[in-house]
């Protein structure tokens, strides 16, 4: 089983913030998925190109043009914003 | 005669998008009377099938109006003109709130449209509202949603499947024509089949994903839910095509060849022990009925597929991980406002703005791509899906298409299988390689049992959707 101070670093990396509930409960689940992902094991994978494209395009490219964007666009983002201040984002410290 | 709609009680509008077209073109009635017929039905029925998150009345109202000028000025009009469709709510329209059914976006209104939505706009479609899912199109049974679970319009205590089910439930409780929906291992088949319906995942690339909030790019696909397959196709050539705004598009080079009778594969991987034996013996017949006209039906292999699973719940949870990481609490979205520092906005905020599901595909996506792991599942994980599209590709050296269960049980009661996430991704089984291998697959319902619809579905070459819409018409029938 996947140990709690696993699933707290995990957590920490994906930035979730979770009650001691949640991390028994993810030993468990996590423990059980992984376990059944194991499975994998089972597979000879030698010689065998990880999958990239189901079709075979590649270099992808577009101009490099300036898009103009007007002030309706941007309020339309700036209306999403859960804190503002004088038009700005506003966010927490860092410290 | 003008024959108006108003008078027709809500309880017979079952239109399919061409039957709608009729009615239109003849001028039987209106495209607004017809978009309000539609949207009262929604009105009067949402509180019992939940298939809608939110209805968007001034904006179909607007649509109406615009193609009714149209046919009153004597204008030709397209098919899907004026036609009511359901849209599901991880794919955005501008102006209408774009929920995912997140507590994350709960609020978050749509700044721009998807690429599809800009091709139905362009064909003069009316929307009549975003569509209940599972959270960020997460599940196989719509009980994932942030706001409510969607009932099975067959059997309200059943799931509708997901995580298209609003679009489903919509589509099969006639609250829209036909609706769009999502598939990244089988979001749109599944729930297709557990309401008897059409649902078409398209090759990977086949549509643009551009405006459809990611959950896992290498497998997403935008596509059609309807009642029949000429619907399905109608919508699917609507919103086709290569998109610069998404760079993995690509326009279909494939020509097409009608034939008059095909070659199809039956893989004895999909026909499982536990396999829902009513299931088994519906499939099998319609099968046999497509030999009977003359096709050639053969037993094929894909070795891989006992794998699939496995492969899947690893690159989906990897990419999930990664897309869920723009949800910062900061810039849109559900933010914790008692967090007193910026890692706190970032921790709550995720911690309680995801639903379960969601944070569980988090953890185990960032436990797989976190450092000692990567090698051993991602890099295993990509390989074996390499094996698995290797399978497909030499089946369709030597078949047309391949014929396999959607699901191997009915519709299951709401609540049944939520305590044990295994239990409910086995839901997937036969959808997810589809995904893996990004060959484009069609739902089609095969009959009922004990009164619950059973579906199968018709895989394809990379492209070949038309192959699939021959297929699916002579089975259908």
């Amino acid at each position: 089983m996947i140990s709690k101070e696993e699933i707290q670093h995990i957590a920490k990396l994906a930035r979730l913030g979770l009650s001691d509930n949640d991390i028994a409960k993810y030993q468990k689940e996590l423990s059980a998925i992984l376990g059944y992902v194991d499975k994998l094991k089972e597979v000879d994978v030698e010689g065998v190109k990880p999958f990239t494209h189901s079709v075979d395009i590649s270099n992808v490219l577009r101009l490099d043009e300036k898009i103009e964007r007007t002030a309706e666009d941007s309020g339309k983002l700036k209306k999403q914003m859960p804190q503002t201040k004088n038009e700005y984002l506003k966010v927490r410290s860092v410290f | 005669m003008i024959f108006y709609l108003i008078n027709i009680p809500m309880e017979l509008i079952n239109y399919t998008i061409e039957e709608a077209h009729k009615g239109l073109a003849a001028k039987e009635f209106s495209a607004q009377e017809l978009a309000e017929a539609y949207l009262d039905k929604i009105e009067k029925e949402n509180d019992k099938i939940f298939a809608y998150l939110s209805t968007s009345r001034d904006l179909a109202v607007e649509q109406a109006e615009a193609v009714d000028k149209k046919i009153k000025k004597g204008e030709k009009i397209g098919l899907l003109a004026g036609i009511p469709l359901a849209i599901k709510d991880i794919i955005m329209i501008d102006g209408l709130k774009c929920t995912a059914a997140s507590k994350m976006l709960e609020n978050y209104v749509a700044p721009y449209d998807a690429t599809v939505i800009k091709k139905l706009k362009s064909q003069d479609a009316v929307f009549l509202g975003k569509t209940n899912l599972d959270e960020f199109a997460m599940g196989s049974s719509n009980e994932n949603s942030a706001f409510g679970v969607v009932h099975n319009p067959i059997d309200l205590e059943r799931v509708p499947g997901g995580s298209s089910g609003g679009s489903a439930a919509a589509v099969a409780a006639n609250q829209c024509v036909a609706a769009l929906g999502t598939d990244t291992g089988g979001s749109i088949r599944l729930p297709a089949c557990f309401c008897g319906l059409v649902g078409l995942k398209p090759t990977y690339g086949a549509v643009s994903r551009y405006g459809a909030i990611a959950y896992a790019s290498s497998l997403d696909q935008i596509g059609p839910l309807a009642k029949t397959v000429e619907d399905a196709q109608i919508v699917f050539d609507a919103i086709k095509g290569s998109d610069p705004m998404d760079g993995t598009s690509v326009d279909s080079l494939q020509a097409s060849i009608k034939k008059s009778k095909y070659r199809v594969g039956v893989p004895k991987e999909y026909f499982i022990k536990g396999m829902d034996p009513e299931v088994e013996t519906l499939i099998r017949k319609k099968i046999s009925e497509f030999e009977k006209q003359g096709n050639e039906v053969v037993e094929i292999s894909l070795p891989h597929t006992e794998y699939a699973l496995a492969c899947y719940y690893i690159i989906v949870s990897s990419e999930a991980s990664a897309n869920l990481a723009r949800f910062d609490g900061i810039r849109y979205g559900f933010s914790s406002r008692p967090a007193k520092d910026l890692a706190g906005i970032y921790l709550e905020s995720r911690g309680q703005g995801f639903g379960a599901e969601v944070r569980r595909k988090i953890m185990l996506g960032t436990y797989v791509l976190s450092a000692g792991y990567y090698d051993a599942y991602y890099v295993r994980g990509q390989k074996v899906r390499t094996l698995i599209k290797q399978d497909f590709d030499r089946a369709f050296e030597d078949v047309d298409a391949i014929i396999a269960p959607v699901s191997p049980t009915l519709p299951f009661k709401i609540g049944a299988n939520t305590d044990d996430p295994l239990q409910m991704y086995l839901a997937d089984i036969f959808t997810i390689s589809i995904n893996l291998a990004g060959v484009p697959s069609l739902a089609v319902p095969c009959g009922y049992a004990k009164g619950l619809p059973v579906g199968l579905q018709v895989i394809g070459k990379h492209f070949d959707e038309a192959t699939l819409f021959e297929v699916g018409k002579a089975m259908q029938n």
